[in-house]
């Protein structure tokens, strides 16, 4: 049933990019437990705004768990405690009266904090910009189903295009790394057949971007996958794997 | 080169070395197995790994993939925590399908290294070594005597065999993951495959330090 | 800022529709529009404003084709924008189910299902290019559903008796989206695109009365920014927010289209917005947006409430549950009234009858705003694993925001099996008013184009499931890159503008007063207390029924919540680097005056139809009455110097050709 619980926030407070931020710790009383964890921190952000403070700042948008703004470290998760949702879709019956909750923006290096809560999340599109389309102009595509495609493969594809760009992956990863990001959309793409052209191509320079930009290297603790909120699979690495070493052995 | 510039070549040379090195402990887990049987016959294979070309070139080889494997560990470590950025998690908690030993792979590696300059001292430094100084090398079964006749080695060799199995543990399916052989279904099969085959060895070692501390100190 | 008003808007409505009997216009108009020379192309700045389903679209296209294109977004990538999250599917004509479909019969339902408030040309033009939008999906990689032949599977909605929805899971819009996305950034790689995110457009900049660059600001620095282009787009999605609790994402307002119309572009149809009816009720006064159930959910689900009024008290009362009422004590009113399409009526239908059945008290949760949406006869009959298997994902985000899960076996009676129902309420969703455009898709002021659900034109006076996505992509990848070339062919003489020219810099200064203006009002309130009165106000007295007094009611209480805004706003911080209640206190400003434009419209439209419904024009039976005498037209709004000047009416008539004015009917 719905109650009200009272807790400690400890929040991630930067001013901007360049300045030391530092842990505020802020007491919340009397929240539904029927209230998402963003409108907890709305009420929160009520509360300060009406003592004359700045709001705590952090990404979000839909609030329905599919465009990816929002991010969050919740209690040592991205996306906090529950698995396949968002921070939007996460609410407060998951917590407990008298908690101690902490949230911290995305730590890595990739993603540098903007303020507060909120980081910089461009990599992950100049890895896209880098190969993540297949080449051809609006208006010469033929028919739709001119191409059978096995109904295993497109479900295979779908859910690897399932992901949103989150970087709860990157945030999640001991090591940095964004290759579930990388490896959802090569896996798209590889196993359509409108994607198979310019796979080779498309794979080695989505790796590359990623690479320069920073990101870490993979040891497959697979805690990307474990935190991902839309259930990437791990497998799509392995498949990225696969299609760059064929890439570079057919170089 | 990409086995040096890409993030997945550096994969690529870990997990190739890797596979080496457990191909290379299955071997030796079975070659000492024969001490079990006969000290005799084990002579003969201690006699058949001495200083003879085919077991020097062996030797070179599978230095090389440990000196690989590890200077690329602590290589991909370096840039890992670089690629983490300079703040850490205040909390962070570890989700239930991962691995204990996959995020603790460097630990466990020092681990076994500090093992592995040990059983060098025991072992090689006493029998192949002074062979190829040319100085009279100690047998099999006296090179064994002289490390398991103390009892404290036992214990220290356990512990290095457990690293070395958390180690294999995800070691093992790592590997293939890296190489791009696994897939939804290979991957819990790598697994399952990766930590039988890291038992069986590795409880192979562990009976035969057993049976020698046994047979050698009391 | 009079003058420049008074210069480009005249109050002469030409629609530019082509020539020709209505399956050829746009033949027609592509064969005798002029083209703008692949060398010229190169010359040409356009600025596209907004990245979801048309913005990216169009973006991606004219970069394609050539144009340098700069593309704006608040979000902190083109990705974020909210047809993301658009769940059901995509029409399209293609007839792959062989079940009767056709552009005609696509165009006819849709001009039907607007409630015959659209444009006839337009629509038949949506209806043509829609083929070529799967085709081109398709060939981007978007991994549509499939049957296991291999072919394309659709699935059927509401307001249509033919199968011909595409999709992807639940995501179609997010699919979609990631594709336009891809070509995009193909675009961007290619430097022909350059993307600007962060960035949140202040004011259209006019020169010699053409649309001639914006000044946005950067969110990150806080900084005003200059951007000069040969044309302007605007594709910067729909007001829903203006109600405060909708089923758009947080950051969607309309202040973009609210700048234009400020320049002299008209507004159309401020009145006709759509509520969706399957949405999660309205929890608590802390909640902060409506989530929305896919519409695909009523394909197997059956909507209720109790027969009995007492069934209903116990039910508010939380004394039983749904799954405690008998099979022959529900009443499934949509069946029962709408026999012909059932629970797949069009959206409007369905969200009136729920109030209507709410408002005589039948309601189902606490609050008494609720119905039921049931899965027990089609679990009975296919078994929970195939509706597991449909909609799955769908059930459990239900289960994680309200903590019941819909495929649970919750009660037997009489060997019947009863599962746990959902419970909906309809909800703000889509508006199908917007910026208004001609047949190239320009507004009222020169070289500025609004597409996608921006503009006004596809959807009459309510949209069917379904066609948002297709309106979208149709804009932006198939009219809009052809008819703005119509527009651009006698610019290409035209240089890169500067942005030093005085219209920038006044311009500039106007968005710098207004932000200092915000920043100094020092008052006591916060703005999403400001805004949530909006919504509380628009949802009494312009939402799902509206009254003449009601809504005369409305604008004094609009006008006074003006007053609260600019006496007593506060906004914490500086302007310097970020500051997000100063963004949200910029919208803010423009929802309220789109507000009273909603207001003034349904004021004026004493008729009810579609989106928009007047208690005062009803049947007997409870259904939309129209007055097609009076109002067949496009009401245009014109902007009349300030806000608080109520804005001049326009009209545009309607001219049916192919398609005969009737009464809706979707009951046999």
């Amino acid at each position: 049933m719905e109650k009200n619980i009272s807790f400690k926030l400890k929040v991630w407070r930067q001013k901007s990019p360049k300045a030391q931020g530092q842990f505020v710790t802020y007491d919340v009383n009397d929240i539904p437990t029927d209230t998402s964890f963003l409108e907890m921190l709305d009420i929160v952000n009520e509360q300060l705004i009406e003592k004359g403070e700045e709001p705590i700042v952090f990404d979000h948008d839909c609030r329905e768990g599919i465009c990816g703004m929002c991010s969050l470290y919740v209690n040592g998760h991205p996306h906090g405690p529950a698995t396949g949702a968002t921070t939007c879709q996460l609410y407060m019956r998951r917590f407990n009266d008298g908690d101690t909750i902490t949230v911290e923006p995305w730590r890595s290096a990739a993603f540098p904090v903007i303020k507060d809560l909120m980081v910089n999340r461009n990599a992950f599109d100049q890895i896209q910009q880098a190969g993540g389309y297949v080449s051809f102009n609006t208006g010469g595509a033929q028919d739709a189903n001119a191409i059978p495609i096995s109904k295993v493969a497109a479900d295979e594809a779908m859910d690897s295009a399932s992901c949103i760009g989150c970087g709860a992956c990157v945030a999640a990863c001991k090591n940095g790394s964004a290759m579930l990001f990388v490896s959802a959309k090569v896996s798209q793409f590889a196993l359509l057949p409108q994607g198979r052209a310019e796979a080779k191509k498309r794979v080695k320079a989505m790796l590359s971007k990623m690479d320069e930009l920073g990101f870490g290297n993979c040891t497959n603790t697979g805690a990307c996958a474990a935190e991902c909120p839309k259930n990437i699979k791990l497998s799509n690495i392995s498949r990225l794997n696969r299609e760059f070493l064929g890439a570079k052995c057919s170089d | 080169m990409w086995l040096t510039n890409s993030s997945i070549g550096r994969k690529v040379v870990m997990s190739v070395t890797g596979l080496f090195l457990i191909l290379f402990l299955t071997f030796h887990a079975l070659m000492n197995a024969v001490s079990l049987i006969s000290f005799d016959a084990y002579e003969a294979v201690c006699e058949f790994l001495g200083a003879n070309w085919y077991a020097l070139v062996g030797t070179a080889v599978l230095a090389a993939g440990f000196v690989i494997h590890i200077i690329y560990a602590f290589w991909l470590t370096l840039q890992n925590r670089k690629a983490r950025g300079t703040d850490r998690y205040e909390v962070s908690a570890r989700p239930k399908t991962v691995e204990w030993a996959s995020q603790n792979m460097l630990v466990l590696g020092i681990i076994v290294l500090c093992f592995l300059l040990l059983h060098l001292f025991h072992f090689w430094a006493k029998m192949q070594l002074p062979e190829i100084m040319g100085e009279a090398p100690l047998r099999g079964k006296e090179a064994l005597e002289l490390a398991f006749s103390q009892v404290w080695v036992l214990p220290v060799y356990l512990i290095g065999f457990v690293a070395i199995w958390f180690h294999i543990t995800h070691g093992f399916w790592s590997a293939f993951q890296s190489l791009g052989a696994a897939n939804e279904k290979w991957i819990e099969r790598f697994k399952c495959i990766g930590w039988w085959w890291a038992t069986c060895v590795m409880a192979l070692f562990a009976i035969e330090a057993c049976y020698f501390t046994w047979f050698f100190a009391f | 800022m009079e003058e420049t008003i008074n210069k480009t808007a005249q109050p002469v409505i030409d629609s530019k529709i082509p020539e020709g009997p209505i399956a050829e216009k746009w033949t027609n108009y592509k064969a005798h529009q002029k083209l703008v020379n692949p060398a010229n192309k190169r010359r040409l700045d356009i600025i596209v404003v907004g990245t979801g389903l048309a913005g990216a679209s169009a973006a991606a296209t004219l970069g394609e084709m050539g144009f340098n294109v700069l593309n704006f977004c608040i979000q902190d990538s083109p990705r974020r924008a909210h047809s993301i999250a658009a769940q059901g599917g995509i029409n399209a004509a293609k007839n792959y189910q062989n079940d009767g479909d056709s552009i005609y019969r696509l165009f006819y339902d849709t001009v039907k299902g607007g409630d015959y408030r659209a444009r006839e040309a337009n629509v038949y033009r949506l209806a043509e290019v829609s083929n070529n939008i799967i085709d081109q999906c398709v060939a981007q990689g978007v991994p549509c559903a499939r049957e296991y032949g291999g072919l394309l599977a659709n699935r059927s909605f509401g307001g249509a008796q033919v199968s011909r929805t595409f999709y992807a899971k639940g995501q179609t819009g997010q699919q979609l989206l990631l594709g336009a996305y891809s070509s995009l950034n193909r675009q961007i790689q290619a430097g022909k695109v350059k993307s600007y995110n962060r960035y949140e457009m202040h004011d259209v900049v006019i020169v010699d009365g053409r649309a001639r660059g914006i000044i946005a600001k950067n969110l990150v620095t806080g900084k005003l920014e200059r951007f000069a282009a040969h044309a302007m787009v605007i594709a910067t999605g729909g007001y829903g927010n203006t109600y405060f609790l909708s089923t758009n994402a947080m950051g969607c307002n309309c202040s973009a289209a609210m700048a234009c119309y400020r320049k002299g572009a008209m507004f159309a149809n401020p009145a006709y917005v759509q509520i969706h009816p399957t949405c999660i009720p309205v929890h608590g006064d802390k909640q902060s947006k409506l989530t929305l159930m896919s519409e695909s959910l009523r394909n197997d689900g059956r909507i209720w409430v109790p027969k009995d009024i007492e069934d209903a008290k116990r039910l508010q009362a939380g004394e039983i549950k749904g799954s405690d009422i008998p099979e022959d004590k529900r009443d499934y009113y949509l069946e029962r009234r709408y026999p012909a399409f059932g629970n797949l009526v069009p959206r409007d239908v369905a969200s009136r009858a729920a109030k209507e059945r709410c408002d005589k008290g039948y309601g189902v949760n606490n609050t008494g705003l609720a119905v039921f949406l049931d899965f027990s006869e089609a679990i009975n009959r296919l078994g929970i694993d195939v509706i597991r298997q449909r909609y799955g994902n769908l059930f459990d985000m239900y289960e994680e925001i309200t903590d019941v899960n819909p495929g649970e076996l919750a009660n037997e009676i009489d060997g019947e099996k009863y599962y746990n129902p959902m419970m909906i309420f309809p909800a703000i969703h889509y508006t199908m008013g917007g910026i208004w455009v001609d047949y190239e898709l320009q507004t009222s002021v020169k070289g500025l184009f609004a597409i996608g659900e921006c503009n006004f034109s596809d959807h009459g006076a309510n949209r069917l499931g379904a066609s948002a996505l297709m309106q979208g992509l149709a804009d932006g990848y198939f009219v809009l890159p052809y008819t703005i070339q119509n527009y651009l062919s006698d610019q290409i003489t035209v240089p890169h503008f500067s942005t030093d020219l005085p219209e920038f810099e006044e311009a500039e200064k106007r968005v710098q007063a207004n932000l200092d203006n915000l920043m100094s009002i020092g008052g006591k309130r916060s703005v999403d207390s400001i805004h949530k009165e909006l919504g509380h106000i628009m949802w009494e007295y312009v939402g799902m029924g509206r009254t003449k007094e009601g809504l005369q009611t409305a604008l004094t209480k609009l006008k006074e919540l003006r007053h609260e805004f600019e006496t007593n706003l506060f906004i914490p911080g500086t302007q310097e680097g970020m500051n997000v209640e100063l963004d949200k206190a910029f919208r803010l400003r423009d929802f309220i005056t789109m507000g009273e434009l909603i207001a003034h419209d349904a004021l004026n439209r004493n008729e009810s139809c579609g989106g928009h419904f007047r208690e005062e024009y009803q049947t007997e039976e409870g259904e939309a009455k129209r007055d097609d005498e009076n109002y067949f037209y496009v009401a245009c709004w014109k902007y009349n110097g300030d806000d608080e000047t109520a804005p001049t009416l326009i009209k545009e008539p309607l001219h049916y050709e192919a398609i005969k004015v009737q009464t809706r009917n979707y009951k046999n």
